[in-house]
């Protein structure tokens, strides 16, 4: 038996056409491995350029004052640069629009996941995932435009611009973020608890109440978290209803300014680059990327230190 | 007598039962209504204006004449443009996550990467932008860096959708292509991806509604509010339709005010045939293994 080998010119090629192949597969490699970079790149260049401009910022107002002065006028000729009215705006509106959501947010993920029949259910969880996918400035058209006028009338003296209707919108643009992640965690509770909990006589009721929630509410903590971040980030909503008057007070009514509508107003003016007035946006913006990211956190952690493990 | 009073206790924790049944209803309805009656509140001021005129006219200082023309063209080229960045980068990606580093310290860095990127307030992107693309990059205000702003935002959207659709191929296809012969890229260009494209598809258009959406980044990057031309290029300023119904909301004059509604309207025109055609793509070319 004679074994054919195959013609010398056919076996280079065949060679340079494997040393290609493994060229090419090399090479892909590495780009693919650089595409995966681009996120951990974005992270880097987002602490890196806020990190850069906040430092410079700060070597012209010093930290103390930044952290307790109750004053920001960084566009007026009397300056102070105070975050507390920044931040007391933020937190007011993102407080209120937390008052909507969490409640109509849980009740709701509890509907979905403990009373809806199937049918139901399908049709009534992606219609509500629609709430979330309206372009904001679509809310902030509506609250400024629409919900406003209500409150005027509802209660006097309330100004154009005002944290009350801001918060409301938001409250329902994210109660779908509440309900989603809250009926993850309560679908995810072993059905075999609830059962336990109807033979002992419990009613769906107090099932849900008693049993589903207390055995997922690292899942819900970790969702009300969440949103709050959603809330502190959230731009155009604030930026069109709820003024841009930097203010410390805790009266809804009044217009007030949150540090995302701030960056916006700065934004919009033509500020030159180097500028004090051009690092405040920076400043403002690394406190928010601060406060969101220590949110983000926790909520991950809520979720791995306090999740109950069932067989 | 303890007997009746239990019926009646129970009587009392049934109806308790059936109204936590409909307060849980009506919350799960309350946002859907406040949902139509947003919609209904903006086709009433918005609809007499929508039409041809509109969506052919340049923004205009009288509210009468303004039309919508530069922010439709400025959208589309930067949706294109975001298209184009963020689906190799995202896919790319996915496909380094999926094929080639699976495990490991590396994969599960970029995984929590991704996860907190996620949870980064979009204006903070924006800021990113300015700092990146606008300045250190010099490619000042312009489509260019809008788009790669933009991308930025959605990729973390595009590589979780690629990721989940990759991982639904089943390994007996990336088996059965080794088996003839097929090297590891051959074997992924070949198999992986057209198998997995329909779900990729469907993530990007997702990703493009979310950006279209968004205005607060390219409001910070400095994008304008007010063009009265088309953009002829990537380095040309521009303008998208969430900032110009932004700038109309804000003026005081109730003619700008219809302006907007009518604007909205047209943006939620377009993220509707966006996603219908995602749902679309999705159920028409869906495979089942």
């Amino acid at each position: 038996m004679t074994v054919s080998l195959p013609a010398p010119a056919a076996v280079r090629r065949a060679r340079s056409r494997s040393l290609l192949s493994r060229a090419t597969e090399w090479v892909v490699e590495r780009l693919l491995l650089v595409c995966a970079f681009v996120s951990i790149g974005t992270t880097f260049g987002i602490v890196a350029i806020l990190g850069v401009e906040t430092l410079a910022f700060f070597q012209q107002v010093p930290l103390f004052a930044f952290f307790t002065d109750t004053q920001w006028t960084p566009l007026f000729s009397d300056k102070h640069y105070g975050i507390l009215p920044l931040l007391s705006g933020t937190l007011l509106v993102a407080g209120g629009a937390m008052l909507v959501a969490l409640p109509v947010g849980l009740l709701a993920a509890v509907y979905l996941s403990e009373y809806a029949p199937v049918r139901v259910r399908a049709v009534l969880k992606p219609a509500l995932e629609v709430l979330a996918g309206v372009p904001t400035v679509v809310y902030g058209y509506f609250a400024l435009l629409f919900v406003t006028p209500i409150l005027q009338t509802l209660v006097p003296g309330t100004e154009v611009f005002n944290a009350a209707s801001a918060s409301i919108v938001m409250g329902i643009m994210i109660i779908p973020l509440v309900s989603s992640l809250s009926e993850d965690a309560m679908s995810a509770v072993p059905r075999s608890l609830r059962e336990a909990a109807l033979a002992l006589g419990a009613t769906r009721q107090e099932t849900t109440v008693k049993v589903v929630i207390p055995a997922a509410a690292s899942g819900i903590m970790a969702s009300f978290i969440l949103t709050a971040s959603r809330a502190i980030g959230e731009t155009m909503i604030v930026a069109i209803a709820a003024g841009l008057q930097p203010k410390l007070t805790l009266n809804p009514f009044e217009s007030v300014e949150t540090m995302t509508a701030y960056i916006v107003q700065v934004s919009l003016g033509d500020t030159p680059h180097g500028s004090l007035e051009y690092q405040t946006i920076f400043a403002v913006g690394t406190a928010l990327f601060v406060l969101t990211f220590l949110l983000n956190v926790v909520s991950l952690g809520v979720v791995r230190r306090f999740r109950e493990q069932y067989q | 007598m303890s007997i009746s009073r239990q019926e009646r206790n129970l009587a009392g924790r049934r109806r308790g039962d059936r109204i936590f049944g409909f307060v849980g209803l009506g919350a799960t309805v309350l946002g859907l209504l406040v949902l139509v009656v947003l919609i209904v509140d903006v086709a009433k001021d918005g609809l007499p204006n929508l039409n041809w005129e509109f969506i052919t006219s340049f923004p205009s200082r009288r509210p009468g004449q303004a039309g919508i023309l530069s922010a439709l063209v400025g959208s589309i080229y930067m949706l294109s443009l975001v298209a184009l960045i963020a689906l190799p980068l995202g896919v790319g990606a996915a496909i380094f996550l999926e094929e080639y580093e699976k495990r490991g310290w590396l994969a599960s860095l970029i995984q929590i990467n991704i996860q907190n990127l996620a949870g980064v307030p979009s204006v903070v992107y924006g800021l990113l932008g300015l700092g990146l693309f606008v300045r250190l990059l010099g490619f000042e205000r312009s489509l260019l860096s809008g788009a790669l702003t933009m991308a930025l935002l959605v990729l973390p959207i595009v590589i979780i959708a690629a990721q989940e659709a990759i991982k639904a191929v089943p390994p007996s296809l990336r088996e059965a292509a080794y088996a003839l012969g097929a090297t590891k890229w051959q074997m992924i260009w070949h198999v992986v991806l057209p198998s997995a494209f329909p779900g990729i598809l469907t993530g990007v258009i997702l990703a493009l509604s979310r950006a279209i959406g968004e205005s607060a980044p390219l409001i910070t990057i400095g994008a304008l509010t007010f063009i009265a031309f088309l953009p002829d290029g990537p380095f040309s300023p521009f303008t998208v339709l969430p900032i110009q119904i932004f700038n109309w909301v804000s003026r005081p004059q109730a003619g700008f005010h219809d302006r907007a509604a009518a604007g909205i309207l047209l943006l939620l025109a377009v993220l509707l045939s966006m996603n219908a055609i995602a749902v679309y793509l999705r159920n028409k070319l869906q495979r089942k293994w």
